[in-house]
């Protein structure tokens, strides 16, 4: 499976995505500068965490026009696979890949912890190696993880089982509905605030995060 | 006739979104001693010069401006103004 790591200016959660997919898990990866605007050789994309653009304006908001996410829209709607991390999820909601946005955390704090997130769904290749309801540990570090969504929009992500992890303890950024990720509803395309990358060497103390890019391979191994 | 027109631009949190950072500058207000200030909401204030040969084009450019990027729709109103600054005559 071939790997893409997008690079922004300001992004900088990149290197650790591709030490997981082409260090860990052995598959051909290549970081993707912004400005580039070939991604047809990729079969998944991945949004790192970090800072685009400063977070000027609004998270995400200025990445959205770089070239290559003109690219990485029309590959998501070709049904190839999207991850966005962090900074990476609040460019999908900008890029309205996803629905809703992430606002400012409630308490108005950075939080730097690890948190349960209970598996809500399968229903996305990136999460078919967890089980649903299962409870799963992971980084975040945010100061803009809030999730919102106008009522309508709230209930039609529910109504459709778009929510892929919610936090199981108390809710660290005042997320509606406890919201940690979602997908859409294809579900080739999963947001989340949560570092799954910062979970899958087992030295850094967690390896729950591994299993999100190991479904993928588990699935292009059964259909071959 | 190339006309610049100074853009003034207001983004503002529609009324149902809570803005934590404005109940924490009205907690400020407080210790200031203004317990009678209320409902503190923080938005943007954008300026930029635009440059049309035609006022209408430029409202329309300003909106797309504001409705793509300055403002997210999910959660933020804008309003602007347009002021002319400069107008240059001449052949283009």
């Amino acid at each position: 499976m071939k790997f893409g790591v997008v690079v922004f200016p300001g992004s900088n959660c990149d290197r650790d995505v591709a030490y997981v997919t082409r260090d860990l898990l052995g598959q051909p990866t290549r970081m993707v500068w912004h400005q580039d605007t070939d991604i047809d050789d990729l079969d998944a994309i991945v949004i790192p965490g970090g800072f685009s653009y400063g977070d000027y304006l609004r998270c995400g908001a200025i990445a959205r026009f770089s070239p290559v996410m003109q690219q990485v829209i029309t590959h998501a709607e070709k049904g190839k696979l999207v991850l966005g991390i962090c900074n990476g999820f609040q460019v999908l909601t900008e890029a309205g890949l996803l629905p809703g946005i992430l606002t400012r955390n409630r308490d108005l704090h950075f939080i730097c912890d690890r948190v349960p997130l209970t598996v809500e769904s399968q229903n996305s290749p990136w999460m078919q190696a967890y089980n649903t309801g299962e409870v799963i540990t992971l980084p975040i570090a945010h100061g803009e993880g809030r999730f919102y969504a106008n009522q309508a929009t709230l209930s039609e992500i529910e109504d459709n089982g778009q929510v892929v992890l919610r936090y199981a303890g108390e809710n660290p950024n005042g997320s509606l509905n406890n919201i940690a990720g979602i997908r859409n509803r294809q579900g080739n395309v999963v947001g989340m605030m949560p570092h799954p990358e910062r979970a899958s060497d087992p030295m850094l103390g967690g390896d729950d995060g591994l299993r999100l890019f190991q479904g993928l391979l588990e699935k292009v191994a059964a259909l071959t | 006739m190339q006309t610049k027109y100074l853009a003034k631009i207001f983004v503002t949190l529609r009324p149902s979104v809570l803005d934590p950072a404005g109940v924490a500058v009205q907690s400020g207000l407080q210790q200031m001693g203004y317990d009678n200030v209320e409902n503190v909401r923080i938005g943007k204030y954008i300026e930029l010069t635009i440059t049309s040969n035609d006022e209408t084009k430029a409202r329309q450019d300003m909106n797309r401006i504001c409705d793509q990027m300055l403002a997210n729709p999910v959660i933020e109103n804008y309003r602007f103004d347009l002021i002319e600054v400069e107008t240059q005559t001449g052949v283009f």
